[in-house]
């Protein structure tokens, strides 16, 4: 019978089935960062039990680490949460990627680079952006901390079998336009709990064109849209990936060449079925910005902020509250938004080729005044190859900030944070209400486009402006 | 984990839809190593005002959902980040069971509560009900009628009952696991350990892709 990719991984990784349905699945890889994992930990030290692979474990600081002086952790309640991390990995056994770690960097940018991250496989964390791993053909999803506690004593996890969503981008991206645009279109058009229930697949020939680093940045966001998981079949750019570099924990050689023929069978066959399909033309997107205060509430760059009765799937109450909270008036262009800080980062757009978009716009260029600018690399790995390439310099020269690897400024649970009423250019994920600091005003863009709005002090249509 | 059967208590009412978990209990929170200590916490920046003092535009500061036990909001509700800190400060603050709406869109259906926050309230015994949007709709319009208003949810029938001078009452679909694991109540680990000769079966034949030797 024809299989999508989703039910090639789910079937292989069943343990058992309930009465209804429900399934005790095995969890190949089990990311650990210091926010959701103390209670889990805790809970084992109580039930005395033990964490059964911690071989399949590993753990890193990412959430509450300073991007500056990273000696000091001021937050005596951050430094306690970080020390806890440290302290169970070492009673548990777990590899633990700390800030003395050349590796260290956010959990989801740093599975994929140390090899980790591998087709076939189902990953777990205590966090919703797992859905970023999804990229290489992974079954991979967020938990919650109980769940954290049952896969690090079980290595299994109980989940109700989600549905089938395919996406299909078709066409190819038009210049200035990039994965970013194309989730953030997606998310416009289905809301933030179109995906709920579902696996998305993401297809088409203008997803085959992504760059690994780019389909990551489209995987990452899919629970954005309420979806379980996100995922792209592996391909020969996925493998080519695994190979590049020494990935400690990919496969090499012969295992290299035997896991890539298992790699190729995972794709969806070619009559199989899904519950729901939508099929997007990716030659009709243009830059998106946010407007709002959920990632469904977005517009092209040429667009106005809209009236509180004409926005589909939302009140007019729902409208009036986030452009209130956002300072905002309908009818105002989106290039006429005034920004005061742009940060280019996070989970979703900080590996180097997001840095090397930025730079490309900043070279030569400078920041515009009363603006500040936060560039804070996914990890230590890609910060060191940025200053390889001279990219920190190019930032540094036009009046950016320059900082260590960290969840920095997405989610404002270290010092990196948005005063009240100060709007941001940001290339991150999210745009709740003080979701960058309390009062805070968020707009989700690509890193071309926070680069641009960074140079300009407002936003601008990256296709047309010099 | 406590179980769920059945509960009767005051009813409140958040006319919201796509609450997400930063606004149910904001990222500073996070920071604790502990499961308790979030009953302040919930809803944090809308509840407070910058001084610290209750916000009483907020409707949960309203004296009259004082010691409510039952919270209806509207569709979407925990979207977002996967903290379960969500679920351990709307069950410190009070609040038994969460009521809200799923949206018939043509021919798809958008459950009420986001999987992950739904997931994390099963796992923590918060019953999460989902009713239709007239339904929830009329219990909005109950609530703001009739100060006061209890309802009971029981979880064994699968029915909401308001209790006005004529009752009414709401029929509700479950998973009947979730439905079971909230009224036994039991501890998941322990039961998933007693499968244990399963899991290692698996393992035997299974294989996680981890290389034999690490650089």
């Amino acid at each position: 019978m024809a299989k999508t990719l989703f039910e090639k991984i789910w079937q292989r990784h069943v343990v058992s089935v309930l009465f209804d349905g429900t399934t005790l699945l095995y969890i190949d890889r089990h990311l650990i960062h210091e926010v959701t994992s103390p209670q889990a930990f805790e809970g084992l030290r109580l039930s005395k039990r033990k964490v059964r692979r911690p071989e399949l474990t590993f753990a890193t600081m990412d959430h509450n680490v300073p991007t500056d002086d990273r000696t000091v952790i001021k937050d005596p309640i951050s430094k306690a949460q970080v020390e806890a991390l440290t302290k169970n990995c070492k009673e548990f056994g777990i590899t633990l990627y700390d800030l003395k770690s050349d590796l260290q960097g956010i959990v989801h940018i740093i599975g994929p680079e140390l090899g980790f991250t591998l087709p076939g496989t189902t990953i777990v964390c205590g966090d919703s952006h797992t859905s970023t791993h999804g990229a290489f053909g992974t079954l991979a999803f967020g938990i919650g901390t109980s769940e954290v506690e049952h896969v690090l004593a079980t290595q299994c996890l109980s989940q109700k079998r989600p549905k089938t969503f395919k996406v299909e981008f078709t066409g190819q991206l038009k210049p200035w336009v990039t994965a970013k645009d194309m989730i953030l279109k997606m998310i416009g058009l289905i809301g933030t709990a179109g995906g709920t229930g579902y696996v998305l697949e993401y297809c088409g020939s203008a997803v085959k064109s992504l760059s690994m680093e780019a389909r990551m940045t489209m995987c990452n966001m899919s629970i954005e849209a309420g979806a379980r998981a996100g995922m792209i079949a592996p391909d020969e750019t996925t493998f080519q990936y695994i190979a590049q570099g020494n990935r400690p924990y990919a496969p090499k050689g012969k295992n290299f060449d035997e896991s890539v023929k298992f790699w190729r069978t995972l794709a969806t066959d070619p009559d199989a079925k899904y519950d729901r399909t939508l099929t997007i033309d990716a030659s009709q997107i243009a830059p998106q910005v946010t407007w709002g205060t959920n990632p469904g509430m977005v517009l092209d760059v040429t667009e106005r902020i809209p009236e509180p009765d004409k926005v589909p799937g939302y009140s007019r109450k729902d409208v009036e509250q986030a452009l209130q909270y956002m300072g905002l008036k309908p009818g105002t262009p989106i290039t006429d938004i005034k920004i005061d800080t742009v940060f280019i980062g996070s989970c979703t757009n900080a590996r180097i080729e997001d840095l090397r978009s930025a730079a490309k716009i900043f070279k030569g260029k400078k920041v515009a005044p009363k603006v500040r600018v936060l560039i804070v690399p996914g990890s230590q790995q890609v910060r060191k190859q940025a200053e390889t390439e001279g990219l920190n310099q190019i930032f540094e020269a036009a009046g950016c900030e320059w900082r260590q690897s960290g969840c920095s400024m997405c989610l404002a649970m270290n010092p990196d944070q948005l005063q009240p009423g100060e709007r941001s250019a940001s290339t991150s994920n999210r745009n709740f209400e003080g979701r960058q600091g309390k009062g805070g005003r968020t707009h989700l863009v690509s890193p071309e486009m926070a680069a641009a709005a960074a140079i300009a002090g407002h936003f601008v249509d990256i296709r047309i402006w010099k | 984990m406590e179980s769920f059967k059945t509960h009767r208590g005051l009813l409140a009412v958040l006319d919201r839809a796509n609450v997400d978990t930063d606004q149910i209990i904001p990222k500073q929170f996070l920071k604790s190593i502990k499961r308790t200590g979030f009953e302040s916490n919930l809803f944090h920046d809308w509840r407070y005002l910058a001084d610290g003092k209750p916000n009483l535009d907020f409707e949960l500061n309203q004296p009259r959902f004082k010691n409510a036990t039952i919270l209806v909001a509207r569709n979407n509700f925990g979207c977002g980040s996967s903290r379960e800190h969500a679920v351990w400060a709307i069950q410190q603050y009070g609040f038994k069971a969460v009521i809200a709406p799923f949206k018939e869109q043509g021919t798809s259906c958008v459950p009420a509560f986001a999987d992950i926050f739904r997931n994390n309230g099963t796992k923590n015994g918060l019953l999460t009900v989902e009713l239709k949007e007239s339904e929830v709709e009329e219990i909005f319009q109950m609530v703001n009628r009739y100060q006061g208003l209890e309802a009971t949810v029981d979880l064994e029938h699968q029915c909401l009952t308001l209790h006005l001078a004529e009752e009414i009452s709401f029929h509700f679909d479950i998973d009947s696991s979730i439905k079971e694991d909230l009224i036994r109540g039991l501890d998941e680990i322990e039961q998933t350990l007693h499968a244990q000769d399963k899991i290692t079966s698996f393992e035997s034949s299974h294989n996680t892709q981890l290389p034999k030797h690490r650089v």
